[in-house]
């Protein structure tokens, strides 16, 4: 076994095992979350080394070689993942020292967070197709019961659409996975793509890409299957909702350029249009559900599936720029949504209301803070030199390359109306002043994280060449995927 | 036996989708709890249905012989069941609440955060 592989996985493991050990003490559990979380990021950047020295990392479970045992494998893009995810863990749980109240803090939500984050990496890391949905159930287990902890009325309501919508598209995942096996007795991705392309039964095929698309779209969110998201993700603490909002709807993604790049690669023309008509939509109705909303959580879950739209752009357009522009994208993304959302929270927090309306005043009171939201939503909006811009300037010009200028004009104006709803969210929760008169109190500790994310997204912005070379050795290794065909099924360790 | 199995995942997939869309709760995890029975009973026969060939060695051979019954869609399915069985606890539990904070077993009536 590889250790550097299995870390990520094991690490959150350990960390949710000895805080259930500490389950009476709540101050254990938080620094044990903080630790584990830490560890977690300074496995995922080991593996990142090592994976960004070999080009692949490739483990066998129980020393069982390919396509028999379960394969861990990380290419560029899976150990990029990982330590997104470890950023992400991380911040969220630094945050939630200042956030999260007791009674979630006693019913578990510091061990659930950490076996969140298990499965996310298992599903970042994992080989075998099975072994993706296995890690799909983990993830979502966790993110169930920490979407209804705490009970409230409205937690509740969100609840049952995700879970009812997240169920369909498991079920949906699991015949897609029955079907496959029977056309191609492997569960392996490397032995599948392999043995379909000795296959030829084109019609099969693209039902098979479509329903692995519709499984893998209701959970990235895309159009029309993105409902649940923006019903549930305002309801949760904003620590759970940013977690969500940086990482789940991330790992639908994944899994789609998983099995778009990898799986499926002949034969599956149709799906490429499919994606290209729903890239537009997904864009285009997210951005304009979100100018309708006055409350800043479900502004920004609005802009979650809008930016999702983005990320299909490249798996649609299946060129080496486009790709590289995807991944850009998602590492992008990852760290601005999760910021805006920890923004979100401690705007909340200063002047009592998630409501537009009834918030204001922040600038004037608390100017640092109003700069640290400013960096992350100019950044989402695409303003340059900020990590958004360079995405955004990437996929257009990736557009324009493969001539679809309809994708390029949507593309554009979505900027605007982003720009449009960041704009709103600053003059109304920061130069406004506030409604009833109130002074917005100091934040305090949340400020760490949204500075430390912050920082993060300046650095990727100003630091743009060695993140986009990143992004194209790994847009290069998917569209090649004969290595990693033959780093699965050759590795003898 | 091949029809057969289809006709029942057929009836499962519909009846699951009829009860996922209706507006009761309980109807709702029902609904669930059978679209993923169907997608076992679909894993299971597309692996060929096959009588008297257990996928045992012969002892005058050393490889399994070409037509037996696949053992691992069982072992997918096995997976897969104790997966759906955890959910569905889950789910059970889930709705008691959602009764129990809304007083009402009607979807319709929980808009609240819909936007």
């Amino acid at each position: 076994m590889n250790l550097l592989l299995v870390a990520p996985i094991l690490v959150p493991l350990l960390t949710a095992a000895l805080c259930l050990l500490a389950w009476k003490s709540v101050r254990v559990q938080r620094w044990l979350g903080v630790a584990g979380s830490a560890a977690l990021l300074a496995s995922a950047l080991a593996l990142f080394a090592e994976v960004d020295g070999r080009g692949m990392a490739v483990s066998h479970a129980g020393e069982w070689a390919a396509p028999f045992g379960i394969t861990l494998a990380a290419d560029l893009l899976g150990a990029l993942m990982v330590v997104l995810g470890g950023i992400v863990g991380l911040m969220v749980a630094v945050y939630s020292l200042g956030s999260i109240d007791e009674g979630r803090e006693r019913f578990g939500f510091h061990p659930l967070v950490q076996i969140l984050l298990m499965g996310v990496c298992g599903a970042f890391l994992t080989g075998d197709l099975f072994n993706l949905y296995v890690w799909f159930e983990v993830l979502l287990m966790a993110s169930f019961v920490l979407t209804a902890l705490g009970g409230e009325r409205a937690q509740m309501e969100g609840a049952i659409k995700y879970v009812t919508l997240n169920l369909v598209s498991s079920a949906i995942f699991l015949a897609a996975l029955g079907l496959l096996y029977g056309l191609t007795h492997s569960l392996n991705m490397a032995d599948v793509s392999l043995r379909l392309a000795r296959l030829n039964y084109p019609a099969l095929e693209n039902l098979l890409a479509v329903l692995f698309f519709i499984a893998f779209g209701i959970k990235a969110a895309v159009f029309p299957l993105f409902f649940w998201l923006p019903a549930s993700y305002h309801t949760m603490p904003v620590a759970v909702s940013a977690l969500f909002a940086g990482l789940l709807t991330k790992v639908g993604v994944y899994a789609l350029i998983r099995v778009f790049t990898l799986v499926f690669r002949d034969d599956v023309e149709f799906i490429k249009e499919l994606m290209l008509v729903v890239a537009c939509l997904t864009m285009a109705v997210g951005v304009l559900g979100a100018v309708a909303q006055m409350e800043m959580r479900r502004i920004l879950s609005f802009h979650i599936v809008s930016q999702i739209g983005y990320m299909i752009i490249g798996l649609a357009l299946m060129t080496p720029l486009a790709l590289a522009g995807t991944v850009f994208y998602l590492a992008h993304h990852i760290i601005v949504k999760t910021n805006l959302f920890l923004v979100s929270g401690a705007v909340a927090r200063a002047t009592g209301s998630f409501e537009l309306k009834k918030s204001g005043g922040l600038y004037a009171a608390q100017p640092g803070l109003a700069l640290l939201f400013l960096i992350p939503a100019l950044s989402l909006a695409g303003i340059p030199p900020l990590s958004g811009f360079w995405g955004k300037y990437i996929l257009v010009k990736a557009g324009l390359e493969s001539g679809q200028v309809v994708l390029v004009v949507v593309a554009l104006a979505v900027s605007v109306f982003t720009m449009i709803s960041m704009m709103k969210i600053w003059s109304e929760a920061f130069w406004k002043p506030h409604p009833l008169g109130l002074t917005p109190a100091p934040v305090g500790l949340l400020n760490g994280p949204i500075a430390a994310m912050a920082a993060m997204t300046l650095a990727i912005g100003f630091g743009v060449e060695p993140v986009m070379q990143l992004a194209e050795r790994s847009a290069q290794q998917l569209l090649e995927p004969q290595t990693y065909i033959q780093a699965v099924l050759e590795a003898r360790r | 036996m091949n029809t057969l199995m289809a006709l029942l995942i057929g009836i499962l997939y519909a009846s699951g989708m009829y009860m996922v869309l209706r507006r009761s709760m309980v109807k709702l995890i029902i609904g669930l709890a059978l679209l993923s029975h169907a997608a076992n009973l679909l894993i299971f026969t597309m692996a060929t249905l096959r009588r008297d060939r257990p996928p045992l060695i012969d002892e005058s051979e050393t490889a399994l012989a070409a037509p037996y019954a696949d053992p691992v869609p069982q072992a997918l399915i096995l997976t897969a069941i104790v997966i759906g069985f955890a959910v569905s606890a889950f789910a059970a539990i889930m709705i008691h609440r959602v009764y129990q904070t809304t007083g009402t077993d009607d979807l319709d009536q929980l808009h609240t955060t819909d936007s």
